[in-house]
């Protein structure tokens, strides 16, 4: 009886050691991506002048919407690089300070989504019969029609504003999730090791969480990554309407909305918050794409 | 089981999900913390205006009698009106549907017609440059706001290059053609009126093609994929031992097999695009659904929003049961069951 132990904590450190090895070579594949890593640069850049966005403005003081009559509508000048508003506030300015703000609004939506999404496609997956039956009927239904048709639909309900427009969305992404998670544990829930689970008495909750979940994670992070430009988007698309982030916030959508009327010939006023949104989304469908590759070999032959 | 059999019970279950839909909207509708009467009522209105208002659009009565009330009149017919316009939800859609199914379906043909192309180099071409450059290009375009581009190319290829008219369906002085569809494309066809056609194609073209790119990407990466897998069949490799030109492989016997799942997401896509014109028809002025989403969602305008989201709701099902459709023609091993 007294080995026992020292085989158990043989094992467990193999099992690390398996773990870490697929890790390194996951990096390794994603490191010698050329398009991943240029995906990469480009968020670094971005959480760079997120963070850094009150030292980066010239002009921080213009996000919160501060006036300055003599400069409305100026081109792009030395003083101001993307050229003012119809206020006279810096553009460039206010695209630094709204870094922090989209990125915040898409890691949110991609949280809640995947919360929400995770838990009804685990239990759904887990459970089977009528609770897959029902949940799944609830995932369809959203599914019938177009997420933003929805989104729209919702926060225009809870009323404008960047918060109501992030639960807006978060509530109707989470259904893509919800049918990953169920499909990936609909085929786990048959594998042995969770029958052998099973079989010594783990409970339900122990199953899904240590030995069903652990499993599924590279499908799920693949789905955020790719999702997170998407909801970025989308939720530009809501502020474009006027239905998100109300001013002066500096929200690149409403920002192209607001340039909207002076396009195109004050075109700097929505042409930098549109290449800014362009940079991010583009950004993360790159890392995306990487880690499709990387976590999902099947994917790229 | 036959065709006929299958396809009655799949519309047969378009139901619940309408009714669950229609559960959804209406419990969105009626939370709103809003005051929409207040809204409609305009800020003069008196307490009994809004009142009276309220009554007469049943929102005094307990909401699971309202929702009944609204159920019964969708299936006679009556979508209820616009707290707005006073207009009939239904007569509304009628009018404005046409014009993003038109667009939409244009914006889909586009996309397949880029995208299919784009991921069969990419397959043919695994791991070259031509692979690469589709993979790039893809996600590069797909990654724009399409609100914003729609903007950008508004402006080179209608103002500043003028080889695109700037916005709407037709110009003020040509006459829609006679209704038959309400898509100016086949109506115009059906009256053989070619110019009107030619015209209507010219407006359509910018507003389509922007709205196809958020489709390109996947509709790209989708036939790559499955196509790399219908190249590793053993089919193939016979069929180049016995020496039919790899060209002929490609088109004739790999595409048909890779073009099942493509379907799938080209179906797909259609019901994102008809959402994404949404905004693409803010930007050109299109006079479809989106315009008259946007006004309805500000306004807190909500029976034409559960209008439109129950429409959307029918519109997919059925686009799915077509895709299934297309399946068995593609595939005749596929048995309806």
């Amino acid at each position: 009886m007294a080995e026992l132990p020292s085989i158990q904590s043989e094992k467990r450190k193999s099992a690390r050691s398996a773990r870490w090895e697929n890790f390194a070579r996951g990096l390794y594949r994603f490191r010698s991506n050329t398009l991943s890593m240029v995906g990469l640069t480009m968020l670094i850049f971005i959480l760079l002048v997120a963070i850094f966005a009150p030292i980066i403005a010239p002009y921080p003081e213009d996000a919160a919407g501060k006036t300055r009559v003599m400069a409305r509508l100026q081109p792009p000048s030395e003083d101001f690089v993307f050229g003012t508003d119809k206020i006279g506030r810096d553009i460039f300015s206010r695209v630094v300070m709204g870094t922090g703000l989209a990125l915040q609004v898409g890691t949110i939506i991609i949280l809640l989504a995947t919360t929400i999404g995770v838990t009804v496609g685990a239990i759904a997956g887990y459970a089977g019969g009528w609770i897959d039956d029902i949940l799944m009927r609830i995932t369809d239904i959203f599914l019938t029609v177009p997420a933003l048709v929805l989104a729209i639909a919702i926060s225009a309900a809870l009323g404008k504003g960047i918060v109501n427009t992030m639960i807006g969305i978060s509530l109707v992404w989470w259904p893509g999730f919800a049918r990953l998670t169920r499909s990936l544990v609909l085929s786990l829930r048959e594998e042995p090791f969770v029958e052998a689970a099973f079989g010594i008495g783990a409970g339900h909750m122990r199953i899904i969480f240590r030995h069903i979940l652990p499993n599924a994670v590279s499908p799920i992070i693949i789905k955020m990554t790719t999702d997170f430009g998407f909801a970025v988007l989308t939720a530009a698309a809501l502020g474009f309407i006027g239905l998100g982030a109300q001013p002066p916030t500096p929200e690149w959508g409403a920002m192209i909305n607001d340039g909207r009327r002076f396009f195109p010939d004050e075109w700097w006023i929505a042409t930098f918050p549109g290449l800014a949104i362009w940079l991010m989304v583009f950004s993360w469908n790159l890392i995306g794409d990487g880690l499709r590759d990387v976590l999902d070999p099947r994917a790229r032959r | 089981m036959n065709l006929r059999f299958y396809l009655l019970r799949r519309i047969a279950l378009i139901i619940p999900t309408l009714i669950g839909l229609s559960i959804l909207t209406f419990s969105i509708a009626r939370l709103v913390p809003g005051d929409p009467v207040g809204l409609a009522a305009g800020p003069q209105a008196t307490e009994e205006i809004k009142e009276a208002l309220r009554r007469e659009f049943g929102f005094d009565q307990p909401l699971p009698i309202q929702y009944v009330t609204y159920m019964t009149g969708l299936f006679r017919g009556d979508w209820g009106e616009s707290l707005y316009t006073r207009r009939d939800v239904l007569g509304d859609l009628r009018t404005f549907w046409p014009a993003t199914l038109e667009l939409t379906t244009v914006a889909v043909i586009i996309a397949t017609l880029l995208g299919v192309p784009a991921g069969v180099i990419s397959a043919m071409y695994r791991n070259r440059m031509p692979d690469h450059v589709a993979r790039v290009l893809s996600l590069f375009f797909v990654s724009f706001p399409a609100f914003w581009l729609a903007m950008i190319f508004q402006t080179w290829f209608g103002r500043d290059l003028g080889m695109f008219p700037i916005n709407k369906r037709l110009p003020v002085l040509v006459a829609p053609p006679a209704t038959t569809t309400g898509l100016f494309l086949i109506d115009s066809l059906i009256q053989l009126d070619f110019e009107t056609f030619l015209v209507s194609l010219k407006h359509i073209f910018i507003p389509s093609l922007v709205l196809s790119f958020s489709a390109f990407a996947s509709i790209t990466r989708i036939t790559r994929a499955s196509m790399v897998e219908a190249l590793e069949k053993d089919f193939v490799r016979m069929e180049r031992a016995i020496g039919i030109p790899y060209r002929v492989i490609i088109f004739k016997y790999v595409l048909r097999n890779a073009f099942i799942a493509t379907i799938t997401v080209i179906s797909l896509n259609f019901g994102w695009l008809m959402a994404g014109a949404i905004l693409i028809e803010t930007i050109f002025d299109w006079p479809g659904l989106g315009l008259y989403a946007v006004h309805a969602s500000l306004s807190l305008d909500f029976q034409p929003i559960m209008g439109i989201a129950i429409l959307y709701g029918i519109v997919f099902s059925i686009v799915n049961i077509l895709t299934d459709i297309v399946y068995g023609i593609l595939d005749p091993r596929i048995r309806y069951g």
